[in-house]
């Protein structure tokens, strides 16, 4: 309590030291009086008697620094000190200071941005409550896309009942596709994105709705009334963030459907579950009506019970996976889970693929951050030499050591906050401009912020960056030699000679540095640059998607081949009409796109080979298309191509890729082979075509087995149209919708997409990680090509009078250029080789991020350096230009 | 200022000032240290000024009170005094400078004969 009391006494005394120093004053003023009088009353002349009473009481100023120092906070009042200094000498000094605080900020801000995605994506709880209880659980990843990533309703029953590890398990149904809500307000129909969810899914996660309530069981039921539930997104967007429209019931995809409330701003469907996509609404998903037989659709997330360890959970999943069942009518189908229940932590799942990428930037971001310390180290130096006599006379008139220390770390300190507060500025700028970058497909993106946890990295930085820029000049000065300062006139004593060997050490190292930067970028773009020139198996560029409404149903349609047959007339009108707008060279129909939504169907295996010699092979994606589907997306085909004759009732033809023809018919042609159940004589399907392999899930992973059916002999899941034309896709928007529109009326407003737009967003996470190390290299080849240039400039500078005396005695300005370039590119040469070792050494970190690109690639490493070294050459020209053009008579004349 | 004269120990100037307030009463800065020096027969190095260091010192740990008054010779000076809490620490020290004289007392006088009672 009392040293408590103590200091708030110093504290008191600190604030108050004005009315303390002129107490103290009035003090002393009467001790000095008594004092005189005493010596006055022994009888002293006042002259001598004044002089006495000053020299016992031993000095004036020396007892108020000590009357200081004993009530406390000294090292504040040194501070405020040399704050003031620090201003004032900074002040007068701006082009140095400008360029110091410009390059912190720089290396700050890059620093602050990059940790707040580290934060968003590694550091940061997901936004649930107590997330870390989330697991996500699925199958190992296997080739056959999302259907082989779910489970059935069944399975989902079942696994509900069996375990005991989960507080409650919810999941979503995994197959909606983007723009499948149309909301009719009047007007033309609006389309937006709804997903739908098991009614149980946001008290699992934890999220109350803003206004309203979330679902209740009695939501799912069959025969319940429509519901929907909006995003705080959506409902401010096309509702205006209506206060009242809890209650309020809309035509939804033709159905009257209550909004019963309003998600909060914080919960983001596709920032979590869908990177890169948006979820404008959500619905509960009635498991007891038609997806009961759908197969699988459901991904499970579950809540472990407090207490039950991951691997408890993960012990339980793989003892009840084998009694699940994919469906009960069909007993054959229990086991058929078996292996293929892993609860991961729900974070992981989300971003445990970038820890890599990020572990990368991080090391990106640090490599700058050293770069700038080493810039300002050397900015530092060449002041620090300029005022050693200043801070030798210090020295001479009694500074401590120390005193000089602090008093230069405090100017780093405060060049380092100043630093600080632009580089958050910056950061907060990029920050916010990430957060509304909607398209990459970065997890979480749009909950990017910077928070308290970044302002304590921040100040980290800032006093890492200060006490490493600031010591080696601080240390260098005050270890100085007092004399040998005082006397160092100028150029060629052994003092500035040392600096410069510092000096040449930093210049080495920060060449280094930019080089493994350089390594790293250069390595990854040419791994972009790789990805980028994959064959998709479809052609991208001039080639557009709109989502097609179309109603197929029939009325008393037993098998489904009447809506089939119904769907044929309307999609070869659809096709005709479309095919025939001026610009377009090819029209078809899928209902799944490349690289997005996919499916299953299970294996189909050549006629006549029995199904259990293929038990574990991935089943092939499946495509449901019109005939001219393939023609438009840009995809080779052998063989034929889907007829409009190729009906209900004709004979069961398929296309398969590539891959799954050489599978099965390693030495002969598939097209004309038939494809069977592997069980009885049923189903059989015959090849009509072999495509080539399509990259269906993502660009730069290998394409596995696909299957199309045709339209009118499978049910699609949808009708995505694809238009090939020799204009701007963009272009056609107006006439295909309006076309649409004239043979539907019915057809929403749908997003008009090129399908190289999907090719980006697939590869748009790999993007930013390049984009974002390629900027940091390039920020650190700027500070090193600066640092070189200040290096070599300011010994040129020091060389003058040196450089003088040569070309008087004969040297010309080529030889003196030609030696100060040779200076120049030696220092980077020797950074070049050693950036490149490390490289070298470091390769491993990168290589799982690198796409068909070694991490030793030669040509990535010789063009680097080259760059490098053309960096360098240009940096010390300009010194060396400025050499070559010296006045021997003026140098000689200036000392 | 003969160099004879003593450095004062760490912290022996707050003691003193304790004790001269115990004996005087109410006193001035000046007054102190005239004081001291006086009883220490000017033995002691003492730069007057210093006294004010650990005066503020001691009245921040509340072992004395200050208030202005006047003098003698009617001068306004700041006189302080002893509290309570100042009388006990003033006991405790002084108990713990008895005892260091004592140690330091028999280490200054130990000869050879005191080595075979190491364990004593």
């Amino acid at each position: 309590m009392s040293w408590l009391w103590r200091f708030l006494g110093r504290v008191w005394a600190f604030v108050r030291r004005r009315p303390f120093d002129a107490e103290l004053d009035a003090e002393l003023a009467a001790h000095l009086e008594m004092a005189i009088e005493d010596n006055l009353a022994h009888g002293l002349p006042a002259a001598e008697a004044r002089r006495l009473a000053l020299v016992s009481i031993g000095g004036m100023e020396q007892a108020r620094y000590r009357h200081r120092e004993a009530r406390g906070f000294m090292n504040i009042d040194i501070l405020m000190q040399d704050l003031k200094f620090t201003v004032r000498t900074l002040w007068r000094d701006p082009s140095f200071t400008t360029v110091a605080v410009l390059i912190l900020a720089l290396a700050i801000g890059a620093n602050i941005a990059v940790f707040s995605v580290v934060n968003m994506l590694l550091l940061r709880p997901l936004p649930f409550s107590n997330a870390q209880q989330l697991v996500w659980i699925a199958p190992p990843p296997t080739k056959c896309g999302l259907s082989c990533a779910t489970y059935s309703t069944d399975a989902y029953d079942q696994f509900r009942v069996m375990s005991r590890s989960y507080q409650d398990v919810t999941g979503y149904f995994a197959f909606s596709s983007a723009d499948n809500l149309s909301l009719s307000l009047g007007g033309p129909p609006i389309t937006a994105t709804s997903i739908d969810v098991i009614q149980n899914f946001f008290q699992v996660l934890g999220v109350r709705a803003q206004m309203g309530r979330v679902f209740t069981p009695e939501d799912a039921r069959n025969g319940a009334a429509p519901v929907v539930l909006l995003t705080h997104a959506w409902w401010k967007r096309q509702f205006n963030g209506d206060p009242n429209i809890v209650g309020k019931a809309f035509d939804m995809n033709g159905q009257q459907t209550t909004v019963i409330g309003v998600l909060p701003a914080s919960f983001d469907f596709g920032a979590v579950f869908a990177p890169g996509t948006k979820v404008d609404a959500i619905t509960p998903l009635n498991l007891y009506g038609p997806p009961r037989d759908w197969g699988n659709i459901i991904t499970f997330i579950g809540r472990l019970k407090p207490g039950v360890a991951l691997a408890q959970a993960r012990e339980e999943g793989a003892r009840i996976a084998p009694h699940l069942c994919w469906n009960f009518k069909y007993p054959q189908t229990c086991g058929d889970y078996k292996n293929a229940v892993v609860p991961v932590p729900l974070k992981d799942y989300i971003s445990g693929k970038l820890q890599r990428s990020l572990v990368v930037l991080w090391a990106a971001v640090g490599a700058i951050l050293l770069i700038a310390c080493v810039n300002l180290s050397n900015l530092l130096l060449a002041r620090a030499s300029a005022r050693s006599k200043e801070f030798a006379m210090r020295g001479a008139l009694g500074a401590s050591r120390g005193r000089i220390v602090r008093q230069l770390l405090t100017e780093s300190l405060v060049l380092s906050s100043a630093g600080a507060v632009f580089g958050l500025m910056l950061a907060a700028v990029l920050v916010s401009w990430l957060a509304h970058q909607g398209a990459i497909a970065l997890p979480l993106l749009s909950t990017l912020h910077i928070d308290a946890a970044a302002l304590g990295w921040t100040v980290l930085i800032a006093v890492f960056a200060a006490v490493v820029f600031g010591l080696v000049p601080g240390l260098r000065i005050a270890s100085g030699n007092l004399q040998e300062s005082l006397k160092d006139a100028g150029p060629g004593a052994s003092a500035s000679r040392k600096h410069e060997r510092i000096r040449s050490i930093l210049v080495v190292s920060e060449v280094a540095l930019a080089c493994m930067l350089l390594v790293g970028a250069g390595l990854l773009l040419r791994s972009f640059i790789n990805v980028l020139n994959v064959d998709l198996g479809f052609q991208p560029d001039r080639a557009a998607a709109i989502k097609v409404k179309y109603d197929d149903s029939v009325p008393g349609d037993k098998n489904g081949d009447l809506s089939a047959a119904k769907r044929g007339v309307i999609f070869q009108q659809i096709l005709a009409r479309v095919g025939s707008l001026p610009g377009v060279e090819g029209a078809g129909m899928v209902d799944y796109l490349p690289l997005g939504q996919n499916r299953a169907w299970g294996t189909p295996v050549p006629k006549g080979r029995n199904r259990n010699d293929f038990k574990d092979l991935a089943g092939p994606l499946v495509y449901v298309i019109s005939p001219g589907y393939i023609r438009a997306m840009g995809t080779r085909l052998r063989g034929r191509d889907f007829t409009w004759d190729d009906g209900p009732k004709s004979e069961q033809v398929v296309l398969i890729n590539e891959s799954m023809a050489r599978f099965f018919w390693p030495n002969e042609d598939a097209v004309g082979k038939i494809l069977g159940n592997g069980v009885d004589d049923k189903n059989n399907l015959r090849v009509a075509g072999v495509v080539e392999d399509v990259h269906e899930e993502n660009v730069d992973g290998e394409a596995g087995w696909q299957i199309y059916y045709s339209m009118t002999q499978a049910t699609p899941s949808g009708a995505e149209l694809v238009i090939r034309t020799g204009l701007p896709p963009g272009s056609l928007a107006t006439s295909v919708l309006t076309t649409l529109r004239e043979l539907n009326p019915q057809q929403p407003t749908a997003e008009f997409k090129p399908i190289r737009l999907l090719v980006n967003h697939a590869v748009s996470g790999r993007q930013f990680f390049m984009l974002l190390v390629v900027s940091f290299a390039t920020l650190g080849l700027l500070l090193a090509a600066l640092g070189i240039y200040g290096v070599i400039s300011y010994s040129v500078t020091r060389q003058t009078q040196e450089i003088g005396i040569r070309m008087a005695l004969g040297a010309s300005a080529g030889i003196v250029r030609r030696q100060v370039l040779a200076g120049t590119l030696r220092l980077a040469i020797i950074g070049v080789v050693l950036g490149a070792a490390a490289s070298i050494a470091g390769a491993r970190l990168i290589a799982s991020l690198l796409f068909e690109t070694s991490p030793w690639d030669a040509m990535t490493y010789i063009s680097m350096a080259i760059a490098l070294l053309a960096v360098a050459g240009i940096s010390g020209y300009i010194p060396a230009f400025r050499a070559s053009h010296i006045n021997p008579t003026v140098a000689l004349r200036a000392n | 200022m003969s160099p004879e004269k003593l450095d004062l120990l760490q912290g022996t100037l707050d003691l003193m000032v304790l004790q001269t307030l115990t004996v005087m009463g109410s006193l001035h800065g000046y007054g102190i240290a005239r004081r001291i020096e006086q009883v220490s027969g000017n033995e002691v190095l003492l730069n007057q000024g210093t006294i004010y260091a650990s005066l503020v010192r001691l009245e921040q740990r509340e072992w004395i009170a200050s208030r202005w008054g006047t003098s003698d010779n009617n001068r306004k000076a700041k006189f302080y005094s002893i509290t309570a809490a100042g009388r006990r620490q003033l006991t405790a020290d002084a108990r713990y400078w008895e005892r260091l004289k004592d140690v330091m007392q028999r280490v200054m006088t130990m000869d050879k004969s005191a080595e075979g009672g190491a364990d004593a």
